[in-house]
C-alpha cells in the first residue's frame, strides 16, 4: 500500500519535467485493474501478425490443406441429415433439413474452434508470456479471429445448398454480421475465462470437450427451437449459442418470424460475459508470467 | 537530474517455491485439501516448517538509476535476481512492491526469436519476430534488407524456418532482434548464440547501439562482453544490489564471491575435454607454509595439487596447469614437458604438484586449469577448476600496493631514473 502511494506522488511530480514521451510506470496493481483498451489499440498490429500467424500455421503441412474447413461441417451435416433428418424425422421448421442443420453448423463450428483455441492460447504461447511484454487480451483474441477464414470458406458451401435448394434470402441477411459478432464474442468471453483459468489450473483443457459436447446438445443445432414450448423459448436464450443458431436461420433462410425475445436475452448474456471476462483476464493476467 | 531514464525505488519481488508453485489441477487442490488437517498435525510435531519457508525474495529492495546513455551491466551467480529484474523492468511480470519508472520507449530481448514458428518461412518469421518485439511493420519493411543481408541467409529466406541450420535460425532471430531500435534497450544473455565469429559480430553491434547514445541494460554471465560493453556494472546477490560501480571493480568482486574455499572435487564437471584415459578428480592450492588456501598475495608462491585416476596405463603424460584471468585468457602456464625432464609412468590414480615459487601476476582473480596429454594428444582438460584470488600486496618494498585499477597483467621488478634536460620553467 505505501509503495503505491509513494508510486503516485512521484508520478506527480516527474510528469512536469520529463515531456520527451514516453513514460512507464512500474509499480505492483492491486485489486481491479483498468482494461487499457487504448493500449491494445497500439498493439493492433502485433493483433495482425498473430492471427495471420495463426491463419498461416493452421494447416500447414496437411494433405489437403483448407478444404478440412468445409469437410467438418459438411460431414457433420450428412451426419445430422441421416440421422436426425431421415432416421429421427426432426422437424426443421419447414426447411430442408440438410441446410437447416449447415446453416446452424457454421457459426457452431466457428464457435467450437474459436473456444478451444482461445482457452488453450495462453498456455500454447507461454514462450511469448515470459519473455516479452505486450497487452495479453492479444493473445486469446487472435485465434477467434483467425477461426474467421475457416467460416468464411465453409460459408462458400452454404451459398451453394441455397442455390441448389433455390432459397433467396431476404432482407433479413443483412442482420447476418451481426449474428456472426454475437457468435465471435461468446466464444471470446467463454475463451476470456477459461484461457485466464487455464493457466492456473490445467483442468481446463479437458474441460473444453465436454463442454463443447453438452452446449451442442444444449443448442438448436440439429433441431429447432420451436421445439422448446413457447414461454421458455426467452429463457432458452441464456444459451447465447441458441440467438445466434436461430438468428442465423433467420437471417439466411428467411424463417418467417424472427427469434426476437431470444435473441435479446442472448446479447444481454453475452455482454456481461464478455465485461466480466475481461476483466477477470485482466485481473488474473499480472500473474500469467510467474504461472504459466 | 532530467538524465536519468531508468529510476527504480525499492523494487521487490517475492516468488513461492516448492512443489505447489506452478500450476495446480483441481485434484492437487481436493488432495490438498484432504491431506491439510494431516500436514497440520506433522507440522506442528516436528516444529521444523515454517509457512514462509515457501517464500523467496528474488529480489529485495533494489533501487537504482540509469541515466541517459549509460551501458550498465548486470552480475551475479543464478537466483541472484538478474532475470527478475530484467522482468519487471520489462514488464512481463510485476515487482511486489515498490516501482520503477522508465523514460522512453523501452525494447527488451529477454530472448533471441522470441515467437518463432518453425513452418513459417524465414521472411514470415522476420515480419512476426519483429512485431513481437516490438517493431511496426513499416519499420521492418524498412529494415528487411539490412536484416536479411546482417543473418547472412539471402538465399534461404523463401524456406521454412524448421529446415534451417541451427546457427541461421539463431543468425536470423539475432538478426531481428538487432534492429530493435528502442531508447532504451534491455538485454538478457543473448549475446551467447552462435559461432564465435557471429557472436563476434553481435557484440559489435551492441557496441554500436551503445555509442549512439542509447540506454541499454545488460544481463551477462559473460564477463568478457560485460566488461567490453558496459561502463557500469551492478553485481546481484540474494536479490540485493551489493556492488554497484565500474565493470573491473563489480566484475572482480563477483568473482571473489563465486568460489568455495576448500578442496574442490571435479570429478563430477562434464564439460571437460579429452580422450579421457585420465580424469582429474580433485584440485587444492597450497601456499608456501603448505597450508590450503584460495588466495595469496602478489609475488607470494603458488602450489596446485591435483589427483587423478588413470584408465589404462599412461606413458609419458604431459601435464599442464594454466592460470587464466577473469577473461578466460591464459596468463600463465606451467608444462612438465617444458620444465620438468621427470613424470613417470603411472597407473591406478596419483597426484602431481606444481609450484611457482613467485607469481608474476597482477592482483586480480583467476581460474586454474588443469591439462594432460600423452603423444601430443590431449587426454583431460579440466578449464577454471578453482579460483585463485591474488591480492594487492608491496611487491617493490615502497610501501604502496598497485592500484585497483592501474591496467596491466603482470608485474616485474623494474628500476626509474630521471634526469633533468633543463630547470628552468618554460
Amino acid at each position: 500500500m505505501n509503495s503505491n502511494f509513494q508510486a503516485i506522488n512521484v508520478e506527480g511530480d516527474r510528469m512536469g519535467e520529463q515531456e520527451k514521451g514516453i513514460v512507464t510506470l512500474i509499480h505492483p496493481s492491486r485489486g481491479w485493474v483498468s482494461l487499457k483498451l487504448s493500449e491494445l489499440w497500439e498493439y493492433r498490429e502485433l493483433l495482425y501478425f498473430l492471427t495471420w500467424r495463426d491463419i498461416k500455421v493452421r494447416y500447414k503441412q496437411t494433405a489437403i490443406g483448407a478444404a478440412w474447413a468445409i469437410i467438418q461441417p459438411l460431414f457433420t451435416m450428412v451426419v445430422f441429415s441421416i440421422f436426425f433428418g431421415q432416421l429421427a424425422k426432426i422437424p426443421s421448421d419447414g426447411i430442408p433439413y440438410p441446410i437447416f442443420a449447415y446453416c446452424a453448423l457454421l457459426p457452431w463450428q466457428l464457435f467450437v474452434y474459436a473456444l478451444n483455441e482461445s482457452s488453450n492460447s495462453l498456455v500454447a504461447n507461454q514462450g511469448l508470456i515470459t519473455k516479452v511484454y505486450f497487452p495479453r487480451l492479444i493473445i486469446p483474441v487472435a485465434p477467434v479471429l483467425a477461426g474467421l477464414v475457416d467460416f468464411c470458406i465453409a460459408f462458400l458451401v452454404l451459398v451453394g445448398m441455397m442455390l441448389f435448394y433455390g432459397i433467396v434470402p431476404t432482407f433479413a441477411i443483412l442482420t447476418l454480421p451481426l449474428f456472426l459478432i454475437l457468435s465471435v464474442a461468446t466464444a471470446l468471453s467463454v475463451g476470456l475465462w477459461l484461457s485466464a483459468l487455464n493457466v492456473q489450473y490445467r483442468d481446463v483443457r479437458y474441460t473444453i470437450p465436454f463442454l463443447s459436447q453438452f452446449w451442442l446438445f444444449a443448442t438448436p443445432v440439429a433441431y429447432p427451437s420451436s421445439l422448446v414450448p413457447e414461454q421458455w423459448r426467452a429463457l432458452y436464450g441464456l444459451n447465447p449459442m441458441a440467438g445466434v443458431v436461430e438468428g442465423f436461420r433467420w437471417a439466411l433462410l428467411g424463417k418467417t418470424d424472427g427469434p426476437g425475445a431470444l435473441v435479446v436475452v442472448s446479447v444481454l448474456v453475452v455482454i456481461v460475459l464478455f465485461v466480466g471476462g475481461m476483466y477477470y483476464f485482466r485481473r488474473m493476467e499480472k500473474g500469467f508470467a510467474d504461472v504459466v | 537530474m532530467s538524465d536519468i531514464v531508468i529510476r527504480a525505488e525499492n523494487l521487490s519481488k517475492l516468488y513461492r517455491i516448492g512443489s505447489r508453485e506452478s500450476y495446480k489441477t483441481l485434484r492437487d487442490v481436493l488432495t490438498d485439501a484432504i491431506y491439510a488437517p494431516l500436514r497440520w498435525f506433522r507440522k506442528s510435531n516436528s516444529g521444523l516448517q515454517t509457512p514462509n519457508s515457501n517464500f523467496i525474495w528474488a529480489l529485495k529492495d533494489v533501487s537504482f538509476e540509469v541515466n541517459h546513455g549509460e551501458v550498465v551491466g548486470i552480475i551475479g551467480r543464478n537466483g541472484a535476481g538478474k532475470s527478475t529484474l530484467l522482468k519487471i523492468l520489462s514488464r512481463i511480470t510485476e515487482p511486489t512492491a515498490g516501482y520503477a519508472r522508465i523514460y522512453g520507449r523501452v525494447g527488451s530481448l529477454l530472448e533471441v526469436g522470441t515467437g518463432f514458428h518453425p513452418d513459417l518461412t524465414g521472411r514470415e518469421n522476420i515480419y512476426l519476430n519483429g512485431s513481437i518485439i516490438g517493431m511496426k511493420k513499416a519499420e521492418i519493411d524498412r529494415k528487411f534488407n539490412d536484416i536479411v543481408t546482417f543473418a547472412e541467409i539471402e538465399k534461404f529466406i523463401d524456406t521454412q524456418v524448421k529446415h534451417y541450420s541451427s546457427g541461421m535460425y539463431v543468425r536470423l532471430a539475432f538478426a531481428v532482434a538487432a534492429h530493435l531500435e528502442p531508447e532504451i534497450l534491455l538485454v538478457d544473455e543473448v549475446l551467447a548464440v552462435g559461432d564465435a565469429a557471429f557472436q563476434k559480430k553481435c557484440i559489435g553491434k551492441m557496441g554500436d547501439v551503445a555509442k549512439e547514445g542509447r540506454t541499454v541494460v545488460f544481463v551477462s554471465h559473460n564477463m568478457v562482453s560485460v566488461s567490453s560493453l558496459c561502463n557500469r556494472v551492478i553485481l546481484l546477490k540474494g536479490g540485493q544490489i551489493i556492488e554497484d560501480s565500474k565493470p573491473s571493480i563489480a566484475i572482480e568482486r563477483y568473482l571473489r564471491e563465486s568460489f568455495a574455499d576448500q578442496t574442490v572435487d571435479i570429478r563430477v564437471r562434464q564439460d571437460r575435454i579429452g580422450l579421457g584415459k585420465v580424469r582429474f578428480t580433485k584440485v587444492r592450492l597450497l601456499n608456501n607454509s603448505g597450508e590450503q588456501i584460495n588466495s595469496i598475495g602478489m609475488g607470494e608462491s603458488l602450489t596446485v595439487e591435483a589427483e587423478f585416476e588413470v584408465n589404462s596405463e599412461l606413458t609419458n603424460p604431459v601435464f599442464g596447469v594454466l592460470i587464466d584471468n577473469m577473461f578466460g585468457e591464459t596468463v600463465l602456464r606451467g608444462y612438465s614437458r617444458e620444465s620438468s625432464s621427470f613424470v613417470p609412468d603411472v597407473c591406478g590414480s596419483g597426484k602431481i604438484t606444481c609450484t611457482f615459487p613467485k607469481i608474476p601476476l597482477m592482483h586480480g582473480v583467476y581460474g586454474i586449469s588443469l591439462w594432460v596429454s600423452i603423444l601430443r594428444e590431449c587426454v583431460d582438460f579440466v578449464r577454471n577448476t578453482t579460483k585463485l584470488v591474488i591480492e594487492p600486496a608491496d611487491v617493490y618494498k615502497t610501501g604502496v600496493r598497485p592500484e585497483k585499477d592501474g591496467g596491466g597483467l603482470c608485474f616485474t621488478d623494474h628500476l626509474w631514473r630521471f634526469d633533468y634536460l633543463s630547470n628552468r620553467l618554460k
